[in-house]
């Protein structure tokens, strides 16, 4: 038994590390040698959701539950704030390393993240992780320097919310040059907002997120002849970049600004 | 005539209300002006596209409510009747949510309500048969529960199937009803078939009046059981299952405002049915302006209201009633 | 003039005979008590007749449509249900239902006659509900007097009454019989059928045992065997009185 509890603790690089989390399947994927993989989250294969739905079929996938997760003998597991609070305690329990991390409610905070994952999965990681962060970073200056007017926007999801200052979408949509309506409503969190104020606002774009194939009356909203009517409405096509602080919000940047350079073309 | 007089003006000063105030302040002229067209562009999409949309749907559901629980309380000869306890709401929300998660729905727009409509039947006969000719209290409320609870389960489990992970968020929606942000064709949609219904309600007014002596009784006044049955079973239907298919299903509508009406009305039933359909507007109405001052920031469920109002009520017809379920 | 007649009528409980080939016929002018023991069948035999029950052989009320029933032939069942606080006047008035919708001054009339006859003048605007069982009978048959039709039938008009309530009732039946109209009673009290009927049908398990003038049909011997009742009948200036005195 001490000689177990040593050889874990000696263990800096994890050898068999499980995700529970579409986020942190990412980052592993982005920064683990494939063979430190043992398992994905259940939506790891999923395009709505994660940028490499693709690549994760390479690799074997868990049911999200602390019993199997055991099994896998895992010397890491890596998880969301909010993914099955029962199941990361269970696992704690269990003597497991859970490693949390929360969700990015910024490009800063995304930064942060990819840098804690390669610390975490030891030195090769490590280094991939810089080279990821240095090119982040210069990708993201070039977007930021992008001239041209900046228009008032809605970001208009589900359920009526809309994206507020104070989060990851709002940060990205600062980073393309675009004015979120939800400051000059004061609301830097965003939530719900009625649709009629959402109009009397009167932004020059909203923005909306791919409808799916099965309806539901939260994105039913969305197809309100009104929004149609605005002619201001725009869909946004990379979803799965919005969910989760990786180096892909960059591509969801780069979506927001040729979105808006494609909007001062037609003024 | 005196009770519908007022309850008219009531309901039309609601509808007018419910128009004017929103979440933004639009000025008074500017907001009627608007109505029609007139003025800033935004203003009239705002008036007419979202504020109008909603204020119709709310008088035409609560309309829908109100004489329907006013018809089945007629006829059941309980005032526990009603359609969101025995149900019938929750069966026409099972039904909405199967013709929208199977397609079906954005097929035939028309599948929708009538989806409702058949599950909302489904229920309503079942009940009409299980409690009985003189419908039972007791067998009332234990119908309601079951019917309630499948139905609801059997909502809970369509949802959670979707693929679209939204879709079990709405849960709440159909089990609470909301007005908030439905459009004109949610209006066309629904209003012929809860117009027809509540026409076909209207048609039972001599023949409620009649078995408030029994069915006997009833009878020997030429009142045919079967085509009072058929009637009902058809007309609040219609009424609820249209109803519920675009706003979900709001409870108490139906226990509440017949039961503050009754004694205004001579506690006929004839007269009662075009009272409860007044009250029951007006009261959608005002429940869906309280929503909008209570809670601007969050969309607050119209049947939330509805049940802080009635189920205090429903208790108490239960003690007033307990003798009899004993 | 016929105002129902029955040609063999049946009616059945699964396969057993409830009531069982009766034939009769009830003309104007006639005040009929039905009679028998319970379970005689004398309800099953009324509601038949109203064509409430599925039934074999012929009744005449039953042949006809029902809107022209509610105008041949007015009903008061046993049970006396109100199910709303209703005013004693809308209820009367619900017996103008068969006239049509639309009010007429003779439904107002009707109506009127109805509630003097009962003496409810004093009652009209309360809610029949908070009535004595006895007022709430009163209102009721007020209700089937309204309804204005040439035959009126009732289930135990007089159960639960007062004697003078009782009375009071049957003199209202007799005089309506009196006036030319038809009226089919069930009674359990065989003095005051005797005292207030033209003629009395005693029924014994579902078939018909005697039909004819009360002192024809109330003898010793039918009392003894159809309701096993030793009994002396005295005959009076004011009709038969019965006097029951041990059972058999």
């Amino acid at each position: 038994m001490f000689v177990a509890v040593a050889s874990f603790v000696r263990a800096e690089t994890p050898v068999r590390v499980v995700s529970v989390n579409v986020c942190t399947d990412q980052l592993l994927q982005l920064l683990a040698q494939p063979a430190q993989i043992a398992s994905l989250s259940p939506l790891a294969r999923d395009p709505r959701s994660s940028k490499l739905a693709q690549e994760a079929g390479a690799y074997p996938q868990n049911d999200g539950k602390a019993e199997s997760i055991a099994l896998q003998e895992p010397d890491l597991i890596v998880t969301g704030l909010y993914t099955a609070k029962a199941t990361t305690e269970m696992l704690r329990s269990l003597g497991h390393r859970v490693e949390i991390f929360p969700p990015a409610y910024s490009l800063d905070e995304a930064r942060d993240a990819i840098a804690r994952m390669g610390g975490l999965l030891g030195p090769e990681a490590q280094s991939r992780a810089d080279s990821l962060l240095a090119a982040f970073d210069s990708r993201l200056e070039a977007l930021k320097a992008t001239p041209g007017p900046r228009p008032r926007v809605a970001f208009y999801y589900a359920l009526g919310n809309t994206a507020g200052s104070k989060s990851l979408a709002g940060d990205m949509m600062a980073a393309a040059g675009l004015t979120n309506i939800a400051i000059e409503l004061n609301r830097p969190y965003g939530g719900a907002l009625p649709l009629e104020q959402l109009i009397l606002t009167d932004p020059d774009l909203i923005l909306t997120g791919q409808p799916y194939d099965a309806p539901a009356r939260a994105t039913d909203l969305l197809d309100h002849p009104v929004l149609k009517a605005t002619g201001t409405l725009r869909e946004i096509k990379s979803g799965a970049s919005w969910l989760c602080g990786t180096p892909f919000v960059l591509d969801a940047v780069e979506e927001l600004v040729t979105l808006r350079l494609d909007w001062s073309a037609r003024q | 005539m005196k009770p519908l007089l007022a309850l008219s003006a009531l309901t039309a000063a609601l509808f007018l209300a419910s128009l004017l105030i929103g979440y933004s302040p639009i000025p008074l002229g500017t907001a009627l002006a608007a109505l029609f067209g007139a003025g800033d562009p935004l203003n009239a999409m705002v008036m007419q596209d979202i504020r109008l949309p909603r204020a119709l749907l709310a008088a035409l559901v609560g309309a829908a409510l109100g004489m329907s629980g006013a018809a089945m309380q007629g006829f059941l000869r309980n005032p526990l009747a009603e359609p969101g306890l025995i149900g019938v709401s929750a069966s026409a929300a099972l039904g909405a949510v199967l013709a929208l998660q199977t397609g079906l729905a954005a097929a035939y727009a028309l599948a929708l309500p009538l989806t409702a409509l058949a599950f909302a039947f489904g229920a309503v006969l079942l009940v009409v048969l299980l409690a009985g000719p003189r419908g039972a209290s007791l067998t009332l409320i234990l119908a309601g529960i079951a019917i309630s609870a499948l139905a609801g389960a059997l909502t809970s489990l369509t949802l959670n199937l979707s693929p679209n992970p939204y879709a079990a968020s709405e849960i709440i929606f159909w089990m609470m009803g909301s007005v908030a942000d439905r459009s004109m064709s949610h209006v066309w949609l629904a209003a012929p078939l809860i117009l027809g219904g509540l026409g076909l309600l209207l048609t039972l007014r001599g023949g409620l009046d009649a078995l408030t002596l029994g069915e006997d009784a009833a009878h020997s006044l030429g009142v045919s059981l079967g085509s009072i049955r058929t009637r009902l079973l058809i007309g609040s239907a219609a009424a609820i299952g249209a109803a519920t298919a675009v706003t979900g299903a709001v409870g108490f509508v139906g226990l509440v405002v017949p039961h503050i009406l009754r004694p205004l009305v001579g506690h006929m039933p004839s007269r009662l049915l075009p009272a409860s359909a007044l009250g029951g507007a007006a009261m959608l109405l005002a429940a869906d302006i309280a929503t909008r001052l209570i809670l601007p920031e969050r969309d607050l469920k119209l049947g939330v209201l509805m049940a802080i109002v009635g189920a205090p009520l429903f208790l108490h017809l239960i003690y007033k009633t307990r003798r009899e379920i004993g | 003039m016929s105002l129902l007649s029955l040609t063999s009528l049946t009616v059945r409980r699964g396969a057993c005979p409830v009531v069982d080939d009766v034939s009769l016929t009830i003309g104007t002018g006639e005040c009929v008590g039905l009679i028998g023991p319970n379970g005689a069948g004398k309800t099953t035999l009324m509601r038949a007749a109203l064509g409430l029950l599925p039934h074999e052989g012929q009744s005449s009320l039953a042949a006809l449509s029902a809107a022209e029933r509610a105008r041949a032939a007015a009903w008061m069942p046993q049970s006396r249900e109100i199910a709303w606080p209703i005013a004693v006047e809308d209820i009367i008035r619900l017996g103008r239902m068969p006239h049509g919708t639309r009010l007429t001054p003779r439904d107002t009339q009707a109506v009127e006659a109805a509630i003097s006859r009962m003496e409810l003048d004093s009652f009209r605007a309360r809610p029949a509900t908070e009535l004595s069982g006895g007022e709430q009978a009163r209102v009721l048959i007020a209700r089937a007097l309204a309804q204005d039709t040439p035959l009126l039938m009732a289930d135990e008009p007089t159960a639960g009454l007062d004697p003078a309530a009782q009375l009071g009732t049957l003199d209202v039946m007799r005089q309506i019989a009196d006036e030319g109209r038809g009226v089919l009673l069930s009674l359990h009290d065989l003095s005051l059928a005797a005292r207030s009927c033209t003629r009395l049908i005693l029924l014994d398990k579902g078939r018909l045992r005697a039909d004819g003038p009360p002192q024809e049909v109330l003898t010793e011997e039918t009392l003894a065997e159809v309701f096993h009742l030793r009994a002396r009948i005295h005959a009076t200036p004011d009709g038969p009185l019965l006097q029951p005195l041990e059972r058999l």
